[in-house]
C-alpha cells in the first residue's frame, strides 16, 4: 500500500498546528483557548505518528499516546480553572484576567 | 507517485482528500465559531477524521484511543463544563485592539510558513517514498509490548502525570474557600 506520503501528512500537521496557534491568539474565551490548544497537540500528534510510520519505530506512537495523556491532564487542570473563575463570578476572558489574586 | 495508480492506492488517495478536507474545515470551524458550544462539537469533528487519518498510517490503537479518549472522556468534560457555565458567545474578530488580531494572524502564518519552508527543504525528497510495515505494526498487543519493554518509565510517569492532574482538578474545583476557613 502506498498512498500519501509522510510529506502530506506533515503539511496537514503543519495546517493544524497553525490554526490552533491562531485560535490560541486570537480568541478570548479560556475554553476555546483549550480547545484550540487540543487541535494545536493533535497536529504535533498527527506529524509523530506520520514519522513513527516512516522509519518504522514505534517510539513515535508510545510519543502520541503521552501526549494524549499530558493533553487530558491538561484539560483537567484548565477546566477546574474555568469552574473556578466561574464560581467567583469573574468574566470569561483571558484579557481581563491579567492578575494572580483573584 | 505516477506508478502507483491502482485501485486501492486511489481509494486510499480518496479517504485521505476526505478525511483531510474534514479536519482543515472543522479545525478552522473551531476557532471561527463565536458559540463555544459549537467549537466543542467542531473539535469532535476533528478528532474523529484524524483518528481516520491514524488509521491511514496504520496506527490503529492510537486511533482507537483517540475516539474513546479524546472525542469520548475529554469532550465530554468540555460539553459539561460549556453548559456548567453557560455558553457565552463572543465574536472571534472583534474586542481586542486591532493590532492584536493583524498580530496574531502574523504570528501564525510565519510560524505555518516556517514549518512548510523547513519540511520543504530540509527532507522533501525523503519523505516521498513510504514502504510497506509489517503487519503487527501499530496493533494493541504491539503497542503494549513496547509500553512495557522499552518505554516503562515513560508509562509510569504518565500515570504519575495523571494522578497529579486528577489531585490538582480536584483541589481547584472544590468548594470550600481558604481564605474562609480560617
Amino acid at each position: 500500500m502506498s498512498g500519501p506520503g509522510t510529506a502530506w501528512y506533515l503539511a496537514l500537521a503543519a495546517f493544524l498546528f497553525g490554526t490552533g496557534a491562531l485560535g490560541v491568539l486570537i480568541r478570548r474565551n479560556p475554553l476555546i483557548v483549550l480547545l484550540s490548544l487540543e487541535i494545536m497537540l493533535n497536529g504535533a500528534n498527527l506529524a509523530l505518528i506520520a514519522f513513527s510510520r516512516h522509519v518504522h519505530n514505534g517510539t513515535g506512537q508510545i510519543f502520541a499516546l503521552a501526549v494524549m495523556a499530558v493533553a487530558a491532564s491538561e484539560v483537567c487542570v484548565g477546566l477546574g480553572l474555568v469552574v473556578a473563575l466561574h464560581r467567583r463570578r469573574l468574566a470569561l476572558d483571558v484579557d481581563t484576567l491579567s492578575e494572580l489574586r483573584g | 507517485m505516477i506508478l502507483a495508480f491502482s485501485a486501492g492506492n486511489v481509494l486510499v488517495w480518496i479517504v485521505w482528500i476526505a478525511a483531510g478536507f474534514a479536519c482543515l474545515a472543522s479545525g478552522i470551524a473551531v476557532v471561527s465559531f463565536s458559540n463555544p458550544f459549537y467549537s466543542a462539537l467542531a473539535l469532535i469533528g476533528n478528532l474523529g477524521s484524524l483518528a481516520v487519518m491514524y488509521l491511514l498510517v496504520s496506527a490503529e490503537f492510537v486511533a482507537a484511543a483517540q475516539v474513546l479518549v479524546y472525542a469520548g472522556a475529554v469532550m465530554v468534560m468540555f460539553l459539561f463544563v460549556i453548559a456548567y457555565v453557560g455558553p457565552e458567545l463572543e465574536a472571534p474578530w472583534a474586542g481586542g485592539p486591532r493590532w492584536q488580531s493583524l498580530a496574531a494572524v502574523l504570528a501564525a502564518g510565519s510560524l505555518l510558513t516556517e514549518i512548510i519552508v523547513v519540511i520543504g527543504l530540509k527532507a522533501g525528497g525523503s519523505l516521498a517514498h513510504d514502504g510497506s510495515v509489517p503487519g503487527t505494526f501499530g496493533t494493541p498487543g504491539w503497542i503494549g509490548r513496547l509500553f512495557l519493554t522499552d518505554h516503562l518509565l515513560a508509562f509510569e510517569i504518565t500515570s504519575i502525570v495523571l494522578l497529579v492532574a486528577a489531585v490538582g482538578g480536584v483541589i481547584l474545583g472544590s468548594h470550600t474557600q481558604r481564605g474562609a476557613e480560617t
